[in-house]
């Protein structure tokens, strides 16, 4: 039985608020308006009174407009039948195509049980140096990229997009300015991947709250991809405005911010969202690779800050290439063993000395004299650079380990670089060219 | 008669409820939702409205719903069987619930948390006509490589007389294996379990003792320069990725304890996975048994409700003491204890109560506080001693340790181990920053060996500011060198290679003797003529202790790598000791180890100070 009411009690913010009886908390209704239906979830209760969250926004909503309850919570159509779609932020065709309506399912599910879970095993190749050789990606990894509005993320998620090999990719859009979400679809169209694709896309353009879902729709239904034996990658872009979503709820509900305006739960709803990262035994899994965008570069800013303490890692991408500090992939450990006996040592000793080179660049700027080593590390910088971060290098990853060998042979004796002489025996190349 | 409310409003996961009788301030209640009942906690009551956290999702529930109390105080069971267990917040074993309802946690699932099939092989203690308090001993059953102590429970005040005792027998944690009487004559049976409240510390020892024991972690920065000792806390705060979790996992499985408590607290579920799916198979080489039956883990992970967050370092404490009460040393590893302190926030956001700083609640500092004197290394009343030790991570908004969270844990821990960012960025693992940590406590090494390699690296430091300003060449050789030997203390010493079979964990012997040996090149005068020399020397040596630190204890490489590592020494060294007192000359660090972290601070301004000095004095050089 639906519940209607057409008394509205007060409006704020997105959120109305009016009188009713037997409503359960999470519910949907449905507000109707002069600017049409929209979905609205039941946020609090208390006594009498139903806070509803409006999806698209308060504007336009009068207090005698009809309100009706549905009796339970959001849903959203499961099948094959969504491959190669493209849906708004709740779930509506964006495409022209047909509505799906069929075999509903409830999103946010329940978490999955610590003791079902496996240990990550399988890397998953990019042809990206700095994410094979230096923070391999690990299917059921849950990964971040850092990076501020004008750097290529995009471009970025929809590289690692195209080259990953997995079964479904799921983009989860929000805030999207209308080119990104173009380019995002033709790329995947153009290269032929839009039939195991589905997008579900809320665009700067479409009213705030619904980017909310963004998230939880993607991941609802990657999950039970997931649990049909599929591997599924999930993009979400640009986590920070599902964060601003998130602030501008908690102020209207006047709940004391944190830090910046941000509600002290936002550590908690990030994780809800990232921990359905998952590999599922005798099953498929879900990985996520989500853009996080930081106001001015600023890690230390709430939203990246709550992001790396909750992913398993982060890719910094800033001046057009993914930096070698900051970047980590903590899962990493768990591929790189099993890929070749170099691959860990050359990598470690690969960022220290990249990280000595930086002091001597310092050295350099002030002035100073460059001393012979100082030299060295120069040129060990310089080819670093070229060769392997790079963006538009792309090798597979025994190529980026015999690459890395080389640039440190043309620039160090084997000692310089603190690698235990019996890797140097097997790795070090033999021709050396010295400075 | 059950106590009956009924829901008046719901807000996330708290619910007020209206009761007509009387209602506890942290007792136990179900809200009905179907055939789902959702365990809550009492936190709040207003004439006759409570207010309640529900440790569960609460999406569904309505006005009207009603809502059962138990009378009951949130607790935990304790008996035989708790080790080797994944546990969720609230002691439900997360085995068990992986059996009954697969992948997903499922809301309303409760199973008891210690296995009712299990028989024990108990030995009785006592015999009829004993005098019996709370905590004493009345048999004990073999669990793992432990002998467990069948205690009366802690709960009991008074003195009890047995009157029947079971013979040796196996028994299961609920049959009845005593019948003790009490003073009025009423008759109490005993089984080998029972349940103690969580948020209540238990305190059946006759004194507190002063932690003066090292307790071996291991790992050698640890060990040697900022010690932990058993009976004692200390604290990990770092940045994202710092290596706080690598650090507290590496210390479950190397530390030299009786028992380890995992508490996975509002962190991510996929780290306790390797521990789950390993310890099982690592052998302790200490016991000879799997890792796992020393181990217990509590499992409350991110995207598990946050109210059973709060609950869960408090279900790990409450076994820990029982353990404590055997005579056994415990170490509690929390991860993190700043999602423990934001799980209060939000409970305390929604009970409206006056925020203070970052919205924490005002008695964030003294329920950190009460959490952390629960540990101690205590003298039982049989005379043994027993210990719990806490490592709590700290994880501070933007890394940033001016927080309330880390400044409210570092005014009651005795250790602090500071992870830095510049040092992980560099790969320097474990990135605990020599120059800002302390510890209260004494390690394995002399605190004037400790304060002297401290001092060095402190000396290196400004060494290196100084270079930034005037350039390799601007400094003197004395002065490289020194640099270079603070730098090979830290490569070779400082950092340990967590992923290393070998490297991971440094014996006690092995520290020592390797810290020795460093000592003396570091106290020595080398006959090294230029920069470049000592660059290579110090390259080259480096090379032979790295080869060292991964060779098996007194294996041929062992050996041989400290053979070549004499030969280069003896090469270099010249007699006598000169540069000792050169580092001491500009000592920053007070051998008082006490107020170490406004030391800390000073040292750091002191620095600064000195960085400006020393500009002086070298500009008429240049
Ligand atoms: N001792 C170590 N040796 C080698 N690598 C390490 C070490 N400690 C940390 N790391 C690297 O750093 C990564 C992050 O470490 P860890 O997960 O412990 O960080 P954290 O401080 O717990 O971060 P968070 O606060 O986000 O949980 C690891 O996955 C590993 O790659
Ligand atoms: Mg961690």
């Amino acid at each position: 039985m639906k519940k209607i009411y057409n008394k509205i009690m007060q409006i704020s913010g997105n959120v109305v608020v009016l009188s009713a009886t037997g409503i359960k908390y999470g519910e949907l209704a449905v507000v109707t308006s002069e600017r049409g239906d929209s979905f609205a979830e039941v946020i609090r209760i208390d006594g009498k009174l139903v806070y509803l969250q409006v999806f698209a926004g308060s504007g336009g909503v009068s207090t005698g407009d009809e309100v009706r309850f549905l009796g339970k919570q959001m849903e959203i159509s499961f099948s094959e039948n969504l491959l190669g779609r493209i849906f708004d932020g709740t779930g509506r065709p964006r495409d022209g195509g047909p509505a799906l309506t069929k075999n509903l399912i409830e999103i946010c599910g329940p978490t999955v049980n610590p003791a079902k879970r496996l240990i990550p095993s399988s890397m998953i190749h990019t042809g990206i140096p700095m994410i094979d050789l230096f923070n391999s990606l690990v299917e059921s990894q849950k990964i971040s990229i850092f990076t501020t509005s004008g750097e290529p993320y995009n471009e970025l998620l929809a590289r690692v997009a195209l080259q990953a090999k997995v079964d479904i990719i799921i983009l989860g859009g929000m805030g999207l300015r209308y080119d990104d979400y173009l380019f995002l679809k033709n790329t995947l169209e153009s290269e032929g991947a839009l039939s195991r694709s589905i997008l579900y896309v809320h665009t700067a353009a479409d009213p705030v709250v619904e980017c909310i879902m963004v998230p939880d729709i993607s991941l609802t239904v990657a999950e039970n991809f997931a649990l049909r034996g599929k591997k599924v990658l999930v993009l979400l872009t640009d986590m920070k405005n599902f964060c601003d979503a998130l602030k501008e709820i908690a102020i209207t509900m006047e709940q004391v911010p944190s830090n910046r305006g941000y509600p002290g739960d936002l550590y908690s709803q990030l994780a809800a969202r990232y921990e359905k990262a998952v590999d599922f035994e005798n099953a498929g899994s879900v990985t996520i690779l989500s853009v996080t965008t930081m106001p001015g570069n600023d890690v230390t800013h709430p939203v990246p800050d709550n992001t790396g303490y909750i992913t398993e890692g982060q890719y910094y991408l800033n001046n057009g290439r993914i930096e070698p500090f900051g970047s980590l992939s903590r899962l990493k450990q768990y591929v790189n063993k099993k890929t070749r006996d170099d691959h860990r040592p050359l990598m470690d000793a690969m960022v220290q000395l990249y990280a000595y080179y930086q002091e001597v660049l310092e050295k350099k700027a002030m002035g100073f004299r460059m001393t012979r080593s100082d030299n060295r590390f120069l040129k060990y910088g310089v080819l670093f650079e070229r060769n392997l971060m790079n963006l538009s290098v792309e090798m597979p990853l025994e190529e980026a380990l015999d690459t890395g060998w080389r640039i440190l042979s043309a620039c160090f004796d084997p000692e310089e670089t603190g690698i235990r002489t019996e890797l140097i025996k097997r790795f070090w190349p033999e021709s050396k060219t010295t400075d | 008669m059950k106590n009956r409310g009924k829901i008046v409003g719901i807000n996330k996961n708290m619910i007020t409820v209206e009761f007509a009788g009387d209602v506890k301030q942290n007792e136990v209640a179900y809200a009905v939702l179907g055939d789902n009942r959702l365990k809550a906690e009492v936190i709040r009551i207003r004439k006759n409205r409570a207010d309640l956290q529900v440790f569960e999702d609460t999406r569904g529930l309505k006005t009207d719903d009603i809502v059962e109390f138990t009378g009951e105080l949130l607790s935990v069971e304790l008996g035989p069987g708790l080790l080797g267990q994944l546990y969720d917040g609230l002691q439900n074993p997360l085995h068990k619930l992986a059996g009954e309802l697969g992948f997903f946690l499922h809301r309303g699932k409760h199973i008891n948390a210690l296995p009712e099939e299990t028989e024990w092989a108990f030995t009785p203690c006592v015999k009829p006509g004993d005098k019996l308090q709370a905590a004493d001993t009345v048999g004990t059953v073999k669990e793992g490589s432990f002998t467990h102590k069948i205690m009366v429970p802690f709960h009991l005040s008074g003195r009890y007389e047995v009157v029947e005792i079971a013979e040796s027998n196996k028994y299961s944690v609920k049959e009845q294996i005593a019948l003790i009487k009490g003073k009025r004559g009423q008759l109490i049976p005993l089984s080998m379990m029972f349940e103690w409240p969580i948020r209540i510390p238990v305190t059946l020892y006759r004194e507190r003792l002063d932690p003066a024991e090292p307790l071996i972690t291991r790992i050698r920065i640890i060990d040697t320069l900022f010690p932990v000792a058993k009976g004692g806390t200390y604290c990990i705060p770092g940045p994202f990725g710092a290596g706080k979790t690598v650090l507290q996992q590496i210390t479950s499985r190397n530390a030299k304890v009786d028992i380890v408590i995992v508490a996975a607290c509002g962190e991510r579920a996929g780290e306790v996975v390797e521990t789950i799916k390993e310890f099982p198979e690592i052998i302790d080489p200490f016991t000879g048994m799997p890792l796992m039956e020393r181990t217990i883990i509590v499992c409350n992970t991110s995207s598990m409700p946050v109210a059973a967050r709060e609950a869960s370092v408090y279900t790990a404490i409450t076994m820990a003491e029982y353990y404590r009460q055997m005579g056994l040393d415990v170490l509690i590893l929390a991860d993190s204890t700043s999602r423990w302190a934001q799980a209060m926030r939000e409970r305390s956001s929604r009970l409206e109560e006056i925020p203070g700083e970052e919205a924490f609640p005002a008695y964030l500092e003294s329920t950190i506080a009460g959490f952390y004197e629960r540990s101690g290394f205590v003298r039982l009343r049989d005379g043994n001693t027993g210990s719990i030790t806490i490592g709590g991570t700290v994880s501070p908004a933007g890394g940033n340790f001016e927080e309330p969270v880390t400044q409210a844990t570092l005014k009651v821990v005795g250790a602090f181990h500071g992870l830095s960012r510049d040092r992980s960025d560099a790969r320097r693992y474990p990135a605990i920053d020599p120059l800002e940590s302390w510890s209260k406590y004494t390690g394995i090494i002399d605190n004037q060996s400790r304060n002297h390699t401290v001092r060095l690296l402190s000396k290196a430091h400004e060494i290196v500011q100084m270079m930034k300003v005037v350039g390799e060449e601007g400094i003197t050789l004395a002065d490289y060198i020194l640099y270079l030997k603070g730098e090979f203390f830290d490569n070779v010493y400082l950092q340990q290679n967590a992923f290393d079979a070998v490297d991971m964990a440094t014996s006690e012997e092995r520290q020592k003797k390797i810290f020795s040996m460093i000592k003396e090149i570091i106290d020595a005068t080398l006959d090294l003529n230029n920069k470049d020399d000592a660059r290579s020397f110090f390259n080259r040596i480096r090379q032979l202790f790295l080869d060292y630190n991964s060779a098996e204890w007194n294996s041929n490489d062992f050996l041989e790598n400290e053979r070549l590592i004499s030969v280069l020494f003896l090469k270099y060294r010249k007699a006598g000791k000169e540069i000792e007192p050169y580092i001491f000359r500009q000592a920053l660090v007070e051998s008082d180890m006490d107020s170490h972290f406004i030391r800390s601070k000073t040292a750091k301004i002191k620095k600064g100070e000195k960085l400006l000095m020393v500009k002086e004095e070298n500009e008429e050089d240049i």
